[in-house]
């Protein structure tokens, strides 16, 4: 049982890198981005075929893989902002390209890591005296500083204005920011962590596969709704974290479901279904309550 | 400072053409307080629009201090022009707290990746809210949603002093508010713009105030500057005067909403 809650808790952990990412671009820019699916893919692609068939050190194949997502969501953000094409629509091309690319980059749909030298090895090589917890004090550790540089960089001044894009477009443009600029470095971060996410995973469960990065964003929703309806705060540092609970507990749920679900007959294959039917009840409630609760009116 | 020169500004909708400024000439010097009024569809707001960098112009052009900005975008311009419109949502971010939205005004040039709020500007910001009396300098952390109307249109007028542009576009900042709320951010913006001596540009339908305020006056009618007052004659105008001015134009039509009360 420990085993499996502390598999649960990498998992949240990993995962909850790339629901960082889905909140900056759903929550933050108020831009729902559907090329998180192709840039999860793109990050696992990279991060082992770099290893794999370049023999490069782990820890710059996961550079490589941010980098590369980070263009990823260049590419929808210019394809929105520059050739005015609906955030959605621009979102679901870059997905699709990146299908292609993916594929291109792994030159087959899956790499096995199972005897590459992964991140996951050598860190529990490195922390050898922690044992098993290795690998959950790594995620935790390198989880934790991506959260606290983000919580930094959204109280600069060009992070400010990164917030105030998806929050008054207008009145932000009318304090001399260029929007455009700001939605395509914005969904750029994004990406970004969402690759990297995906190269962890890839390294972490010892494959990349062309099709694994489905659901992306659901997955990543179900993060930032549930974990903003446990913690309702608009302070930064607290959404973030936010963010982490949310992908946590998502995680621990899943293990749950996947382990003793069988009781309801719930098969291993439901999980997209429940998932996405989660974030529906999770989206339809708090509009519910506004109609029939009446209060102030939190825009 | 602001010079328009025969700017037209013309609409396709459908087949039709919908000519929003027929042609405007207009000349304002550093200093200059120009209130203008009209019927509505009159193309006040897209005056604004034009000047802020919204919309280009389909013809004509726009210069501020001699530089051509006909086509300048609205964010390049940002730094020289503040503005404020009629709805006290769009000049706040809602989300973000008061003391943010503050540091957001006060920042026009290039953004760095600094700390946007430090104890130093939280007590700045303090002590530029104080004066407004409204306790704001107490709710620097609360979210701008939470703020009533007349606070935000507060925030927002401390928000565009904050910036120092060159010029001020209203476009009726005080017509969504309550009387009470509306002569206190009228008498603000009138503090502000006396003690900076900003060229402004206010768009008004309230007649008494389009007098009261300022040292000129224009009406506009169908894309047109129909009638301008300056000085001692706008002055000495009464509402009443300016009412029969309309309809001695021939324009006094059933578009015309103008308030003559106060």
């Amino acid at each position: 049982m420990v085993a499996l809650l502390m598999h649960a808790a990498e998992q949240g952990l990993v995962y909850g890198i790339a629901a960082l990412g889905v909140f900056i671009s759903y929550r933050i820019l108020r831009f729902p981005d559907l090329t998180v699916d192709g840039s999860f893919v793109t990050g696992a692609a990279i991060a082992s075929s770099l290893v794999v068939l370049q023999g490069l050190d782990p820890v710059v194949a996961l550079a490589v893989a941010f980098a590369v997502g980070s263009l990823a969501g260049v590419l929808t953000g210019l394809l929105n902002t520059r050739l005015g094409i609906t955030d959605l629509l621009a979102g679901v091309l870059s997905m699709i390209m990146l299908y292609s690319i993916n594929l291109r980059i792994m030159g087959r749909p899956n790499i096995s890591l199972l005897r590459a030298e992964t991140i996951t090895r050598s860190i529990t090589a490195l922390f050898a005296p922690l044992g098993s917890a290795a690998v959950l004090v790594f995620l935790a550790g390198i989880v934790l500083f991506i959260k606290l540089v983000l919580d930094f960089f959204f109280k600069t001044e060009v992070g400010l204005a990164l917030r105030a894009t998806g929050d008054n477009e207008a009145m932000i443009t009318a304090q001399g920011v260029n929007t455009k600029t700001m939605k395509v470095a914005g969904l750029a971060l994004s990406n970004g962590l969402v690759a990297l996410s995906g190269g962890l995973v890839a390294h972490y469960s010892g494959f990349a596969d062309v099709g694994m990065g489905i659901g992306t964003i659901v997955t990543g929703l179900a993060a930032v709704i549930l974990g903003g309806s446990l913690i309702r705060s608009r302070r930064v540092g607290w959404m973030t974290a936010s963010v982490l609970l949310g992908s946590l507990i998502y995680r621990i749920a899943v293990m749950f479901a996947l382990r003793y679900g069988y009781v309801i007959g719930f098969q291993a294959s439901d999980l997209k279904l429940v998932t996405s039917l989660l974030v529906i009840v999770a989206l339809v409630v708090p509009a519910l309550r506004d109609r029939f609760v009446r209060r102030p009116k939190p825009c | 400072m602001l010079t328009l020169e025969g700017v037209r500004q013309v609409f396709r909708s459908g087949q039709d053409l919908v000519v929003a400024l027929a042609g405007i000439d207009l000349v304002l010097d550093r200093g200059d307080f120009l209130t203008v009024i009209g019927s509505n569809g009159a193309g006040k707001t897209t005056l604004l629009h034009v000047i802020a960098g919204n919309l280009i112009p389909t013809s004509g052009r726009v210069l501020i201090d001699g530089e051509d900005v006909t086509a300048t975008p609205a964010h390049r311009r940002a730094r020289r022009i503040g503005r404020i419109v009629q709805d006290p949502l769009s000049g706040t971010a809602p989300t973000m707290t008061i003391a943010e939205n503050l540091a957001l005004a006060s920042k026009r040039s290039k953004r760095s990746l600094a700390v946007a709020l430090t104890r130093r500007r939280r007590r700045e910001f303090a002590e530029v809210l104080r004066p407004l009396g409204m306790g704001l300098e107490r709710r620097l952390d609360d979210p701008a949603f939470l703020l009533s109307g007349g606070e935000r249109q507060a925030l927002t007028v401390t928000m565009a002093t904050l910036a120092r542009p060159d010029i001020l576009l209203l476009d009726e900042h005080t017509a969504a508010l309550d009387p009470a709320n509306a002569r206190r951010i009228g008498e603000l913006t009138e503090a502000f713009v006396e003690r900076t001596g900003l060229t402004t540009l206010m768009v008004t339908h309230n007649m008494e105030q389009a007098i009261a305020l300022g040292n000129r006056l224009v009406m506009m009618h169908k894309g047109r500057i129909v009638l301008e007052l300056g000085g001692e004659k706008k002055r000495s105008t009464k509402v009443p005067e300016l009412v029969s001015l309309f309809s001695h134009r021939h324009i006094a039509d059933d578009e015309l909403l103008l308030e003559t009360a106060p």
